[in-house]
């Protein structure tokens, strides 16, 4: 016992010995610190795009609300009904009932183009047609400024996250398609969901200007609860008059943010990954020198009778000191710098776009953390093992 | 070999020399009012305790440093107020140094160490290595121009640094305890070379030692003392 | 180059120190050729040879139709040499995965408009004597495993066939290359007498139009009057050059060039760091090495000179490794299995690598190469 107490003591002594030597080799530290905190906030803040964009997807659908799609159709844009279809589906057993009958609506899916403020160039913005029951079937529907377009009038209201991506869609701007001019009445958000960047309308008025006589591409709608899902299905795909697909919301958007998410995570992890290697290379740079300028030193340790262990395990504790302060430095730049970054990027299966905010989630954090702690291993453990190393005689006479 | 002064003027003259260094708002005084000539030829042992201000004189001899006052005379170059260009050309061309401990390059061989000078000539390659091998001949190291530095004895490092010192064949050859680092016998070896390079070649050599035996193969003998010249020791 | 062996030895001292240093280097070019693939992959589809080309869409967005009869009342208007159309297919050959360009073209128009497509005059003749013969892009041939004379099933489900059949057979009658690098060759194209004949929904409609003009100085003025031309009409047009088309289509995915520009800024101050320290560091140990080539007569100018040799030598060969190891890396093409169809490292930004790699051989060597210039001969010998 007092063997181990004795161990840890010589091992903290080593240690620091080596870190009241650090101001003397300011420079390399220095390099070695920034350039790992390089390598976390780069990792952070391109993993915490891809964590943004699915945050946005993934808070789009509860699970007790589901999508309707023709057979065949992958997103809404190719999809299509008329009104006695979307009555059908609207009656079927299995969805939540309000006062007004059941929580069901039939939607218009367009896009327009607008201008992307950030960049000045058009972009594929989804405009929805929607029926009342819309605000019951999503989550957290709430108007935020202003108010509700009126029903067959041509009035839109705008997602939080559309309207401050794109230009026209703040409160009081004005929405051109064709000929029709729809003044912009009200502000809203949706749980962070891609309905934030949406532009809505009355499916009615869209139809019209669209020349889209009584038809609709989707029905969004509310169950009873999560397990009526079964039931629901069932009900539409035996019945003969129809020829659906239905999902739960859920699990649409989840799919449809795969591909860019994996795009972001694949693309992001393989440029941490080779500066995580270039940033070892700095970390191992860094420690050599340390073991060089210290060689005196150690040796003298070692000829007053301290072990080896306690020199290689003193070095290794230098380098991961070091890196965790990268890492950390590292990690707050990426917070500051990119949380809730807003932006803008182009969701494949829709053909438009999506709003959504970077995330720095503690889980990035603590991956890029362990990332800075993993260089700062690998950096110290060649060294450490060189200092061990080190013939004592020699090392003593060096000056 | 052409002489580059008159014979009647002395190769190095030094008059009225001071250097003064500055530590924070004191100043020190390394030399006063300096006065000595060197004849071409001669083989001068500059004798003195450590911090008389034998290595600033041969520095300022050489080129390294600049005296505060006074003139100085070199090779028919007065090196008062010589721009650091200049001064590094006239180095190339008219001195030649060696140092207590060789400072060669550890990351050259003794033949390239030897070269290094040579790089500031017009000699094109072949004419280097022509004049490389000489003066590695004049030191017998030939059969070890491969070699490293650090696999080479102090005796033999320190006969690489003369042959870097004559290989442009210099003026004048400057040097700060050449065997101040070397046991007795490889310190005979050097001063024998010193001795044949200034009586067959009529090199003409400038030399700080503190060591009498070093001394006694000059010519001619003066000693410093807290910045003044005499020419009896000082005990 | 008689000051370069002892440059070269100088590298050779701390060869550990050495080897670390220059790997980070061959790193962060790595990194520079992938950013600048993805980035050709996004943004560089803008092709030289379409700076006399205008791309016509419905005003509202692309995804909605134009009549074909818009045509011929676009190659009345004045500048305008030609003009066709295409419509957007949308289809996936078995599995969604299998996504890639199909497009109903009238091929003579096309052809001529579009001369960065390169099909052999015998598959061209062909493929105007086959009503359901189809042309596709080298890559996608490659990748599918097709061949002339196959007949292959495309399924979309934007378009049914009148039979209600939502799968389209074509004839492969040849197969195109590219007459650039940045000539996407994945795309398939069919003949739009067929696919208009054979559809059973929004026939004589079109999804946009390509456009020659005349003069490219007068594009901006041609594409106002094409413009002015629809206006007021069921379907108006919103007129660009390719370029800006190509350029606002790569902005939706989000600014690219900000993003790249962001990381490898990040990437190279990081290595600037590391590289700078090293040679600093390397400069400081030989304080008395530098003194010695003085005294020897070795100018200020010499000494600053071998000192940025040395750091730019060492960025250099990084650099060049680094380089040429991404250019061998991307040389496989799209990493992610069809997004990125035009994945390639352009020579263009090779050569700005170059010069990237100079100029961080110069910024690292710049500060220790001054200090080293300033050491004092004296001074310096002393602390040998």
């Amino acid at each position: 016992m007092s063997g181990l107490i004795n161990w840890i003591l010589q091992v903290g002594a080593v240690t620091r010995f080596g870190l009241l030597s650090i101001p003397q080799r300011r420079g390399s530290v220095t390099a070695a610190v920034l350039g790992i905190a390089g390598v976390v906030t780069v990792l952070v803040g391109v993993l915490s795009i891809a964590v943004g964009f699915k945050t946005a997807m993934d808070s789009s659908g509860s699970p007790d609300a589901v999508i309707v799609l023709r057979t065949g159709a992958d997103s809404e844009m190719v999809s299509g009904f008329d009104r006695a279809q979307t009555r059908i589906m609207a009656d079927a057993p299995g969805l939540a009932k309000s006062e007004r009958g059941p929580v069901s609506s039939a939607e218009l899916f367009v896009i327009i183009n607008l201008p992307k403020r950030s960049t000045g160039t058009d972009a594929n913005v989804p405009l929805r047609g929607v029926e009342p029951a819309a605000f019951q079937v999503r989550d957290n529907f709430r108007i935020v400024a202003g108010r509700e377009f009126g029903w067959g009038k041509n009035e839109v209201i705008v997602g939080a996250g559309a309207a401050q991506q794109f230009g026209g869609l703040e409160l009081g701007g004005k929405v051109q398609v064709g000929s029709y001019t729809w003044p912009v009445v009200g502000i809203f958000t949706a749980g962070g969901g891609t309905a934030e960047s949406e532009i809505w309308a009355d499916a009615t008025v869209l139809q019209q200007a669209y020349n889209r006589g009584d038809t609709y591409q989707s029905v969004y709608a509310r169950l009873a609860s999560p397990d009526t899902f079964t039931q629901y299905k069932d009900a539409l795909t035996t019945d003969p008059r129809l020829s659906v697909k239905v999902f739960r919301q859920s699990e649409y958007y989840a799919e449809q943010s795969t591909a860019m998410t994996k795009l972001i995570t694949t693309l992001g992890v393989l440029i941490a990954a080779l500066m995580a290697v270039g940033a070892l290379f700095g970390a191992l740079n860094t420690m050599y020198t340390a073991v060089a300028a210290r060689k005196r030193e150690i040796a003298t340790l070692r000829a007053l009778g301290f072990g080896s262990t306690s020199v290689v395990l003193s070095v290794l504790g230098e380098s991961v000191v070091l890196a965790l302060a990268g890492g950390l430095l590292g990690g707050v730049v990426a917070y500051v710098a990119f949380n809730n970054f807003q932006t803008a990027t182009m969701n494949w299966q829709s053909f438009s776009q999506v709003a959504f905010a970077f995330k720095v989630t503690p889980a990035l954090l603590v991956w890029g953390i362990g990332l800075a702690t993993a260089i700062g291993l690998l950096g110290g453990l060649l060294p450490a093992v060189r200092a061990a190393r080190l013939p004592i005689a020699s090392a003593l006479r060096e000056i | 070999m052409n002489s580059p002064v008159a014979s009647n003027e002395s190769l190095v003259s030094v008059e009225n020399v001071e250097k003064v260094f500055r530590r924070g708002s004191e100043e020190i005084h390394v030399l006063r009012n300096l006065d000595l000539q060197v004849a071409q030829g001669e083989f001068l042992a500059l004798m003195g305790p450590s911090g008389s201000g034998k290595s600033t004189l041969l520095n300022l001899i050489g080129g390294l440093d600049r005296p505060s006052r006074g003139t100085l005379r070199v090779a028919g170059e007065d090196l008062h107020d010589l721009p650091d260009r200049k001064m590094a050309e006239w180095r190339a061309r008219h001195v030649g140094f060696v140092f207590q401990l060789y400072n060669l390059m550890p990351v050259l061989n003794a033949e390239r160490n030897v070269e290094l000078p040579l790089l500031l000539t017009h000699l094109n390659r072949a004419e280097r290595r022509q004049h490389v091998a000489a003066a590695l001949d004049v030191v017998a190291l030939s059969h070890r121009a491969k070699h490293y530095p650090r696999t080479l004895s102090g005796g033999e490092q320190q006969r690489v640094g003369i042959a870097r010192a004559i290989v442009t064949d210099p003026t004048l050859l400057l040097c700060d305890e050449p065997t101040g680092d070397l046991d007795r016998k490889s310190g005979d070896e050097i001063l024998n070379l010193l001795q044949a390079l200034n009586r067959e070649h009529g090199k003409t050599i400038i030399m700080v030692t503190h060591d009498p035996h070093a001394s006694a193969r000059a010519s001619r003998t003066v000693y410093l003392n807290k910045g003044q010249l005499s020419t009896e020791p000082v005990i | 180059m008689k000051y370069f062996h002892l440059v070269w030895s100088n590298l050779g001292r701390h060869r550990l120190r050495t080897t670390l240093t220059l790997l980070s280097i061959v790193v962060a070019f790595i990194l520079f050729g992938f950013l600048s693939a993805i980035k050709q992959a996004l943004v560089g589809g803008i092709s030289v040879d379409g700076n006399d080309r205008l791309i016509v869409r419905h005003k509202v967005s692309i995804i909605q139709v134009l009549p074909a009869s818009y045509e011929p009342r676009m190659e009345a208007i004045p500048g305008v040499a030609a003009a066709t159309h295409f419509t957007w297919f949308g289809g996936v050959y078995q599995d969604p995965k299998n996504f890639f360009m199909q497009c109903p073209v009238v091929p003579e128009e096309f052809l001529e408009l579009y001369p960065e497509i390169l099909l052999p005059e015998e598959e061209k003749k062909a493929w105007l004597a086959t009503r359901t013969g189809a042309i596709v892009g080298r890559k996608s041939a490659e990748k599918f495993g097709w061949k002339i004379g196959q007949r292959v099933p495309i399924q979309t489900p934007v378009w049914v066939k009148s039979d209600g059949n939502h799968v389209w057979e074509f004839d492969i009658v040849g197969i195109f290359d590219g007459k650039n690098k940045n000539t996407d060759t994945t795309p398939l194209y069919f003949r739009y007498d067929y696919f208009d004949e054979a559809r059973r929904n929004v026939k004589g409609q079109v999804g946009w139009y390509g456009l020659r003009v005349q003069d490219p100085t007068r594009a901006a003025e041609v594409a106002a009057l094409v413009d002015a031309e629809f206006q007021n009409s069921p379907a108006e047009t919103k007129t660009e050059p390719e370029g800006a088309f190509v350029q606002a289509f790569a902005n939706q995915i989000g600014n690219i060039v900000m993003i790249t520009a962001g990381i490898l800024g990040a990437v190279f101050f990081t290595i600037l760091l590391v590289t700078g320290n090293t040679m600093s560091q390397s400069v400081r140990e030989r304080t008395g090495e530098l003194g010695v080539l003085k005294a020897l007569g070795f100018t200020n100018g010499h000494v600053l000179a071998l000192v940025l040799l040395e750091s730019c030598l060492l960025s250099v060969i990084g650099g060049l490794l680094g380089l040429g190891l991404a250019r061998l890396m991307t040389s496989g093409g799209d990493p992610t299995g069809g997004m990125l169809p035009l994945f390639f490292f352009p020579t263009r930004d090779l050569l700005v690598g170059v010069v990237l790699a100079v100029a961080l051989g110069f910024a690292t060597g710049i500060f220790p190469a001054l200090q080293a210039m300033r050491l004092r001969v004296a001074d310096s010998l002393r602390r040998m």
